[in-house]
């Protein structure tokens, strides 16, 4: 047999050519990523419907839960999945629990294989829930609402719960993507026994009141409002409720719906100008600007050096640790502007707040449904009030508890607005309009570098550039 | 083997196809004494070896690179479906200020973090092997510590880029962060680092990014210049050469190639620095294009995403070549 001499050049030289060969057998090689379908078309575990069973779970198929653990933690929602286990006994719950939803659950939803049943979607790395719906992702929780409540089956579970439930889910369809399990009450958080002792004030209902609290306020070295450097857009809110009572529901719907012009509103302005007078009077307490920045001012605010902070009725809790005793923490609703306000003292930004989603192709979409069924039932209800300070999404489920002054005054603040809830929906239709652009203007603005003009215009901008952009599904006025 | 055993006419085409699985021993003796046999054995033998990384090279880095390239044409948004929308991406691109704000952020980056790490890089290591004392015997030594320094300089290094990130958010924290903290010691009101201007924001950005990058460089140039025979720098000391002569004229000539590589190695950080930027950073405040494309991939604008990072790898070639081209000298042997 003739000798395979192959020498060394000889083998540089075919690498290259090699490697040039290899690249049409690429496009065989990469599975499409986009391709979704794969293996995924089973149909979902279905158990027969009974009167005990009305979504028909399969009682044996197992079921995943994912939570988000920020400032509710998770065990409220492990009290779920324990009462999930023990009326599926055969089924195997796992609960987990992460600061990186889309991270760890995005990728696998993409591919039409969500590694969880129920999904908790929530906190700085949510999945943008506008397109999961866009692309089907999500299952429609129409279905559950429309069941028999938890704890009594004459009344659904849409009854069951506060108004604004499904419209918070809608996202322009019929149907419901997405389900809030607490009320989260915005607005400015003070502390009662700074404002009625410290500051021998009482709470201001105008605009007029709350400069002349602040002045006090400095006269005694104190600032007057404070917010977190590191996440400014905490403005909004303490001043979307303000928009909305200085001009009425169509300035904010205006934004809502991206119409031209809907920033540089007189309403929009004026409140913008009540701000930049906090700021030039310098009563503002600026700085913390990490990531952290929201704990640092919160420790700063419970240690006395503010006295107003543009918060959500989450802060009672996460700042449980700092918070002195007789702090009275307390939540006020926006002060008016002026005596030609649209709406009154004590509108109130209050949406549902912490959204749950089922993944349309999750392994047990039943399961999922019906862990959300348990959720709204008064035992889960009460729990995750005790477990989190937060105000379930069921009617009255802690009428006549003991509260604690935030959560009492949260309360107290909804009955309050009565019909007067406002919800901006631009800021969970269009994310980055609220976690970018209002985040970068604020910043700019809270230090004083941007006028309220700068400010409005650069906002007009970005709305214009998000009703231009193709690639973002605009939602449409019902 | 005899001659008078070897086939009159070609092996049919079908065997011979055949034998590029059949190990010698069982190939037809018409095939074997085929004058292609040959070829095909050697092809054969190679492709042995190369099937298996070639594969892996193309199924994961080559075959990723095509399908961000085809994404970026698309408008992908997580979803089964992605249109093909052609350079639509991209001319949103050119008109989104926010992709040239991040742009111009990352550039400076690259222009700048080089130059200073390199630099400072340079100097350090050239310090530790000679920049010392003339001691007794040797032509060129160290300051005292040197090796220590060596230790020192590299500990960044083993440090992961997160906690980096986490540790200096806190130094440059306004109210009580180190640098502030010390300013407030000598009756200074200190500025806010990271959340206030711009320009203090790319101070503290490229602080962080040299001060964790420089070990590496001092680590490596000290193995290039150890590298540069003694009896170069004694011809050098009896000629009279001090220094700063010595430096310039024997010790950066003789490791350019270094230089040259880690130029485009610490290009190629700095216009990333996408941890450092989005752990520190708070958002509104600066962005680099990484996270602009991270955000982008966030907000579930797949397709726009993928086509900003088809820039940043154009950037990231464009940048490399250039740094190629203008160092390129003759290579001096040594």
């Amino acid at each position: 047999m003739g000798p395979t001499n192959v020498n060394r050049r000889d083998v540089l030289k075919r690498t290259a050519a090699a490697s040039l060969l290899a690249l049409p057998g690429v496009g065989a090689l990469s599975s499409c990523a986009a391709g979704g379908g794969g293996g995924t078309d089973e149909k979902p575990q279905k158990g027969e419907k009974s009167k005990k069973n009305p979504l028909g779970v399969k009682e044996d198929a197992a079921l995943a839960v994912y939570i988000f653990n920020g400032g509710y933690k998770d065990k409220y929602a492990k009290f779920v999945s324990d009462m999930y286990a023990k009326n599926y006994p055969k089924a195997k719950v796992d609960q987990k629990a992460t600061e990186k939803i889309a991270t760890q659950l995005q990728p696998k939803i993409v591919r039409g294989n969500p590694a969880a049943d129920v999904i908790n979607n929530s906190g700085a790395d949510q999945m943008n829930i506008g397109k999961l719906v866009t692309n089907k992702q999500v299952a429609d929780f129409t279905e559950m609402l429309d069941a028999p409540s938890w704890d009594n089956p004459s009344v659904t579970v849409r009854d069951s719960l506060y108004p604004a439930m499904q419209s918070m889910g809608a996202f322009g369809t019929k149907g419901c993507y997405q389900l809030n399990i607490a009320m989260t009450v915005y607005g400015n958080w003070y502390s009662k026994r700074m404002l009625e002792e410290t500051l021998e004030s009482q709470y201001p209902k105008t605009w007029d009141e709350m400069l002349a609290v602040c002045k006090k306020a400095k006269d005694k070295g104190i600032h007057g409002w404070s917010y977190p450097g590191g996440h400014p857009r905490y403005m909004l809110f303490s001043m979307y409720a303000m928009f909305a009572q200085v001009g009425g529901r169509p300035v904010i719907e205006a934004m809502d719906y991206l119409e031209p012009n809907c920033w540089k509103n007189d309403a929009v302005k004026s409140v913008f100008e009540a701000f930049e007078e906090l700021v030039a009077k310098k009563y503002v307490l600026t700085g913390f600007d990490g990531p952290q920045g929201h704990t640092e001012m919160q420790t700063a605010w419970t240690k006395g050096k503010c006295v107003f902070v543009p918060n959500g009725s989450w802060v009672e809790n996460e700042a449980k640790d700092t918070t002195p005793a007789g702090f009275g923490m307390t939540v006020g609703a926006t002060p008016s502007l002026s005596t030609a306000d649209k709406m009154p003292f004590g509108t109130l930004y209050s949406p549902p707040g912490e959204p749950f989603i089922v993944p349309a192709k999750a392994a047990n979409v039943q399961g999922g449904l019906e862990w959300m069924r348990m959720m709204y039932s008064k035992e889960a209800s009460i729990n995750l009030f005790k477990e989190t300070g937060g105000i379930p999404a069921l009617k009255g489920a802690i009428d006549g508890m003991k509260l604690p002054p935030g959560t009492d005054s949260s309360q107290k603040a909804i009955t309050a607005a009565g019909d007067n809830i406002v919800i901006p929906f631009w800021k969970e239709w269009y994310g980055e309009l609220f976690t970018a652009d209002y985040d970068k203007v604020m910043g700019d603005f809270m230090m004083g570098r941007i006028t309220t003009k700068e400010a409005l215009d650069i906002m007009q901008k970005a709305s214009d550039r998000i009703a231009k952009d193709s690639g973002i599904t605009k939602i449409k006025k019902a | 083997m005899s001659i008078e055993k070897r086939a009159a006419k070609p092996p049919n085409r079908l065997l011979f196809f055949a034998a590029i699985l059949l190990p010698p021993r069982f190939t037809p003796m018409s095939v074997r004494y085929d004058r292609r046999y040959r070829t095909l054995d050697k092809y054969r033998f190679i492709a042995g070896f190369l099937a298996i990384p070639l594969a892996f090279y193309a199924i994961f880095v080559i075959s990723p690179f095509i399908q961000a390239i085809y994404y970026s044409l698309t408008d992908w948004s997580g979803g089964p479906i992605a249109n093909f929308v052609g350079f639509d991406n991209f001319v949103k691109m050119w008109n989104d200020e926010r992709f040239w704000d991040s742009t111009t952020t990352s550039l400076t980056l690259l222009v700048i973090a080089p130059v200073v790490t390199l630099v400072l890089g340079i100097f350090f290591a050239y310090m530790i092997t000679a920049g010392g004392r003339h001691r007794k015997g040797q032509a060129i030594s160290g300051v005292a510590g040197s090796s220590l320094y060596k230790v020192v300089y590299f500990f960044p290094q083993v440090l992961s880029v997160a906690i980096i990130a986490v540790v200096w958010g806190r130094v440059f924290n306004t109210n009580a962060g180190l640098i502030n903290g010390g300013l407030d010691l000598v009756g200074i009101k200190g500025p806010a680092w990271l959340g206030g201007e711009y320009g203090l924001a790319l101070i503290a950005v490229l602080t962080v990014i040299c001060w964790s990058f420089v070990g590496f460089y001092v680590v490596l140039f000290s193995a290039a210049m150890g590298g540069i025979p003694k009896d170069i720098y004694e011809a050098a000391l009896l000629d009279g050469a001090g220094r700063g002569t010595t430096f310039f004229k024997v010790t950066l000539p003789l490791i350019w190639d270094t230089v040259r590589t880690g130029w485009v190695y610490m290009g190629i950080q700095a216009l990333d620095s996408f941890a450092i930027v989005l752990v520190m950073m708070p958002s509104h405040a600066m962005k680099v294009t990484p996270v602009f494309l991270y955000e982008r991939f966030r907000e579930g604008q797949f397709g726009y995403a993928t086509a900003i990072g088809v820039v940043l790898l154009l950037l990231s070639v464009v940048f490399s070549l250039v740094v190629m081209r203008l160092g390129n000298r003759d290579r001096i042997e040594y």
